[in-house]
């Protein structure tokens, strides 16, 4: 554990994204104190400029501050991801370490279920459900939790597939070791840390299609996020280029930082002689 | 096998040094060799894993990987020419035209997406100075896929790799090799990867076109049973330096350096280092009777599925306080069996019974009793320890599963290991931190905490070098003595088998051929196969094995 | 030889049963999805438009048979979907079944160009970027491919409207083609063409950037394979191994990967539609969004994932033509 992190503290990208992700985690936790106040609230004339009348950075159609708006919009972004991320690896690790571990046709079966999931397009189910569901964070987390998983169940699948015939588990269940500790002592350990890495770039992956949802006017009406604000700039590309280019930077910047994060993370946990 | 008269040297490697990048272990892969090759002669470099022999080879043709670099000072001469001043085009020239290759993996030395003939033909168009029409290439390529013992040429020029077996493939890399009449021919352990009698095979050719071709071939190996049947001369190596070279008889007969005559004493079969059986019981402690075991694999909705018969009724009983070595090449069933004895793999029908009582078709109760009685070693050694798992806890945690306490299994553990040479102190570390060797030793103490009564080898020491090897069938033989083991040994290696064992069991595809005693079997084997394999032990007319009958 | 004409045919016949099982489930799941939603599922089924239409939800109600028990619904409605009746769109007044049929051209269009656009650009940015592995022009290439990834697919596209259309005036920002002015043939393809530029390119523009960074991994990875080392050793040039011996090999994960992103491709011409105002199924679903048209959604749905199929059969056969082992086995 402990070389693990000193590894990671020495990967020159991981860390620039660690950096850029705290950064971003401490504007969530802060927004309240920096931009106190509702960002649904007009303060300013519409359409200003940036660098001007004290706004940051310009005001939208309704006056609001897209400063404030961004802030705020933080919060959303990382709860939502960081949820639909949690849910998706409980549903996948569990459906990929069966498949995995128990194999045969019930592995098999389980395979082609998950192989169905990923026919689908997968942001087309994310705007049915949302929209016949009716737009709540719930009903986003759940559709985003949805299409996440199988890409976890099919990684957790291929690492317990190729753990189990490893000859240490082979061994383990020579001396006596029941069907569980086999998996929770001697399989899930060693088939972590490719899906901590899934699971980082999952949460990144799951912003993305947060701000999809809510730049189509499915996300959720009580929240400010940054696809709601790109989406109501949309017309007004030509008056209002900060409207739509800011909130954009922000997702861009976050994603980045967590995809930086969970690059660094594969190079420390899984070295291989190919990354020069 | 003529001996060289010639003065000048075919090649001339001059103070040779390998330089590392800084991040390695060491500094040199190899410092300051120097070795001649000559005009139609096998020079064998030999040496354990890490010797740096297979950098050698590399760095004559310039395949050293990136940022690995030839010292300034060394000179390697090609007939006057210095190799290591030469520009790109000139050693692309040089290779596979003065200068072939041959390299260790057969399974994935030829791009798989590309058919043999197309590869094959590759070596003469890059070599084309004679202006040859593609006809012509082709009549070259199937008259040298002939020359090298392959049947039906003109199909195997229109096959892919897959559909090859390992001898197959290895015998189109020395076609490809040979095609444009090299002067010199290097060889990074060809045989290493195949099985024994296919290895005599590709030995044999490779000295029937030495001597046709009057070559030079640098053979890089780690057995000494090799050396004794093909080098002219030989070349010793350790940790990057030459310790040792002379002729054949000169260092095999006569080793002046105490690593040489360690590594030739290393050479398994040598001694015997069984032990009789104890024979308190008359009734077997293992009896296999009509063991089957089929595997059936889809290959595609349209093709019949393949099957693999791994065992085809098999009858074997082992008495107790006995070794018996089980040997065989690839396919023969040997590792299927010993995992059906484990029941990690399930026969299709016959029966084991172990001290009288049945193993198969019994509940978990009966399954975990009999579990205690019977352990397993494996082969690799770096897939046998769960890496996140201290080697203490590992050795322990079957006592503890059988009731012990953690206190006592852990005592228990650091006892072990330190019989078997680690120390005690080697409890609280993880697998990553021993060696390969250390780590079957590890193996060994895990295998024997639940105090079992029949011990199951499966290619143990097979991933081990030579003297580490040694090291390791010693410390079995020890402890099989002490603590009255029953041993069943997987073997590929007649050799280590007629060392360790009583008796010796001989395995072809599924069925058992031959049993007998090792100084029995080797002086009058009865069944064909056992001759072949007999004949194609390397080093069996050297090395004279002298085995307690 | 027949017995290959019989594995393609069996290969073929899978494929198809696949489509049929995926069609029935994804109907099951819509009809499953309309009767989880909260209200009256008629309501639903007849959208936000037919809602106040009384004769119209009382139509619904009797085609659909939504008083009769579960499972006779079940059996209507998948005898509907098996005779492609997927419904009726009141606010546009048509079946839904031609609505998309009117939208899917444009769809496949922009589809298959970025398709296309992603995998040929990834391809040579990556080889380029795996070849010079460490130098400057991989880290330009491996940084960009970076950036690109992390980019929201839209506002992606509202940038390069900006830049292109607003800025620069290059390329026209929305729609299939210049409205209201007849033009020749020819005039007319280059018309649709660069209207057609910017969404593909920016629906390319992020798989570009995976397959880029796959094959950049692919190509560092089958250089260490012992095959290169043996045609170097027979004395090949590194331009012709790259070209005879690593290209093939190092394309087959990217190939494979094409396939499992096609779903999300297909998804993300949604996005892309929306904002480029392209009047394909995207844009349909977009408009059936505001309008909260359900039935048209549900129809897009399954409409999209056959085409997800359709692309997995696409570079299914892409990757036999690279791999030949698979027909020789």
């Amino acid at each position: 554990m402990k070389a693990v992190v000193q590894s990671f503290l020495r990967h020159p990208s991981g860390m620039l994204g660690l950096v850029i992700l705290l950064a971003v985690i401490v504007l969530a936790v802060t927004a309240p104190i920096f931009f106190p106040g509702d960002p649904w609230d007009t303060v300013a004339a519409p359409f200003t400029p940036p660098q001007t009348d004290g706004m940051l950075l310009g005001s939208d159609s309704l006056g609001r501050d897209i400063a404030s708006g961004i802030a705020h919009g933080t919060r959303v972004s990382l709860m939502i991801g960081i949820t639909s991320t949690l849910v998706a690896l409980i549903i996948g690790v569990v459906v990929g370490a069966l498949s995995g571990y128990v194999g045969g046709r019930v592995g098999e079966w389980l395979m082609r279920f998950t192989e169905l999931f990923q026919t689908i397009p997968a942001f087309m189910l994310c705007i049915l459900l949302v929209a016949i569901l009716q737009p709540s964070i719930r009903n986003i987390v759940i559709a985003i939790a949805l299409v996440s998983w199988p890409q976890v169940a099919r990684l957790t699948r291929g690492e317990f597939l190729a753990l189990k015939e490893r000859e240490f588990v082979q061994a383990a269940r020579c001396q006596g070791e029941s069907p569980l500790s086999l998996i929770v002592r001697y399989i899930l350990p060693n088939a972590l840390s490719p899906i901590i890495v899934a699971g980082s770039l999952a949460i990144a992956s799951a912003i993305l299609i947060e701000s999809a949802l809510s730049f189509m006017g499915l996300g959720d009406p009580n929240l400010m996020s940054w696809g709601f604000m790109i989406g109501a700039a949309r017309t007004m590309l030509r008056q209002a280029w900060w409207m739509s280019f800011f909130p954009g930077v922000a997702i861009l910047l976050t994603v980045l930082a967590i995809n930086l994060v969970g690059e660094g993370l594969n190079d420390v946990l899984n070295p291989r002689i190919s990354r020069q | 096998m003529t001996a060289s008269n010639s003065s000048a040297a075919l090649l001339s490697i001059q103070d040779l040094s390998i330089v590392l990048p800084s991040s390695g272990d060491r500094a040199y892969a190899v410092e300051r060799l120097s070795l001649d090759i000559a005009e139609n002669e096998i020079v064998c470099l030999v040496g354990e894993s890490g010797s740096g022999k297979s950098m050698t080879a590399h760095a004559i043709l310039g395949l050293l990987p990136p940022r690995v670099t030839i010292d300034a000072q060394s000179r390697v001469l090609l007939e006057g020419t210095d190799l290591t001043k030469l520009d790109d085009t000139a050693m692309r020239r040089l290779r596979g035209e003065r200068i072939s290759m041959v390299f260790q993996e057969p399974m994935s030395a030829l791009n798989p997406l590309q058919r043999i003939g197309a590869q094959v033909a590759e070596a003469l168009q890059l070599h084309n100075t004679a202006g040859l029409s593609a006809a012509a290439i082709e009549e070259r390529c199937i008259a040298i896929i002939d020359a090298v013992g392959l049947p039906q040429p003109k199909q195997i020029v229109r096959s892919y790799p897959f559909q090859l077996s390992g001898g197959q493939r290895q015998r189109v890399m020395i076609a490809m090799a040979l095609l444009n009449n090299p002067r010199l021919l290097l060889a990074d352990e060809p045989t290493t990867a195949l099985d024994v009698t296919t290895q005599r095979q590709i030995l044999d050719l490779i000295q029937k076109v030495q001597a046709e071709r009057k070559m030079g071939v640098l053979f890089i190996t780690h057995d000494f049973g090799v050396v004794a049947d093909i080098a002219d001369r030989v070349v010793v190596m350790r940790h990057g330096r030459v310790v040792e070279q002379g002729t054949r008889d000169e260092v095999l007969r006569h080793p002046q350096h105490a690593y040489t005559q360690a590594l030739i004493a290393a050479v398994p079969g040598r001694h015997a280092r069984s032990t009789p059986p104890s024979g308190k019981t008359a009734e077997p402690l293992l009896k296999i009777e009509q063991l089957k075991k089929t595997f059936v694999s889809k290959s595609g909705l349209f093709s019949p599925p393949r099957t693999v018969v791994a065992a085809d009724g098999i009858d074997l009983s082992i008495q107790d306080g006995e070794t018996v070595s089980v040997v065989g090449e690839s396919g023969s069933g040997k590792s299927t069996l010993g995992r059906m004895v484990m029941r990690l793999i399930e026969p299709d029908s016959g029966t084991i019974s172990f001290a009288g009582q049945p193993v198969l078709g019994q509940d978990a109760a009966a399954l975990r009793a009999y579990r205690k009685q019977v352990q397993i070693i494996f082969q690799d050694p770096f897939a046998s320890l769960n890496p996140r798992q201290k080697v203490g806890d590992a050795i322990a945690r079957g006592p503890m599963i059988y009731g012990a306490s953690r206190t006592e299994a852990l005592k228990a553990a650091a006892a072990l290991l330190d019989r078997v040479g680690l120390g005690a102190s080697a409890v609280n570390r993880f697998p990553h931190e021993f060696s390969g060797g250390q780590r079957q030793r590890i193996s060994i103490a895990r295998a024997l905490a639940l105090k079992p009564r029949l011990l199951i080898a499966d290619e143990a020491v097979s991933a081990l070098d030579v003297s580490i090897q040694s090291q390791v069938l010693a410390l079995l033989a020890e402890l099989k003595a002490e603590l009255g083991l029953t041993m069943m040994f997987i073997t590929h290696d007649l050799r280590v088998a007629a060392e360790i064992s009583n008796s010796v069991v001989v395995m072809q595809k599924g069925r058992i051929v031959e049993r007998g005693a090792p100084g029995q079997l080797f002086a009058n084997p009865q069944h064909a196969y056992t001759r072949t394999l007999l004949g194609a032990m390397p080093g069996l007319d050297f090395f004279e094995h002298r085995v307690a009958a | 030889m027949n017995l290959q004409w019989l594995k393609g045919l069996g290969a073929l016949g899978v494929r198809l049963g696949k489509m049929v099982a995926v069609i029935l489930l994804i109907a099951i799941f819509n009809f499953m999805l309309v009767r989880a939603a909260p209200g009256d599922p008629a309501l639903v089924m007849a959208g936000q438009s037919g809602a106040t239409d009384e004769a119209f939800l009382q139509r619904v109600r009797a085609e659909y048979g939504l008083d009769q028990p579960m499972p006779t619904q079940l059996a209507t409605y998948l005898g509907k979907v098996v005779r492609l009746d997927l419904g009726y769109s009141h606010r546009q007044q048509r079946t839904v079944l031609s609505a998309i049929l009117e939208r899917l051209p444009a769809t496949l269009l922009l589809t298959l160009s970025a398709f296309a656009i992603s995998l040929v650009g990834g391809v040579v940015l990556g080889s380029l970027a795996g070849v010079r592995a460490g130098k400057l022009s991989d880290t330009l290439i491996s940084l960009l491919a970076l950036v690109i990834y992390a980019t929201p697919v839209f506002w992606l596209g509202l940038m390069l409207v900006l830049l292109f259309s607003v800025q620069l005036g290059w390329l026209p920002a929305f729609g299939y083609q210049t409205i209201g002015v007849t033009m020749g043939t020819w005039a007319g393809v280059v018309d649709k063409l660069t209207h057609l530029a910017l969404p593909a390119f920016t629906l390319g523009m992020l798989y570009l950037a995976i397959y880029a960074r796959l094959m950049r991994s692919s190509i560092i990875e089958v250089s260490h394979q012992d095959y290169v080392k043996t045609a170097r050793a027979k004395g090949a040039s590194d331009g012709r191994i790259l070209w005879r011996h690593m290209l093939r090999n190092a394309l087959l994960p990217v190939v494979t990967m094409a396939g499992v992103q096609a779903g999300t491709l297909i998804g993300g011409s949604v996005v892309i539609e929306t904002v480029f105002a392209w009047p394909g199924l995207g844009r349909l679903t977009y408009d059936a969004v505001l309008q909260r048209d359900y039935q048209v959604m549900l129809g897009v749905f399954l409409v999209l994932s056959v085409l997800v199929i359709f692309f997995n059969w696409l570079t299914d056969l892409l990757y036999r033509v690279i791999d030949p082992r698979i027909k020789a086995a």
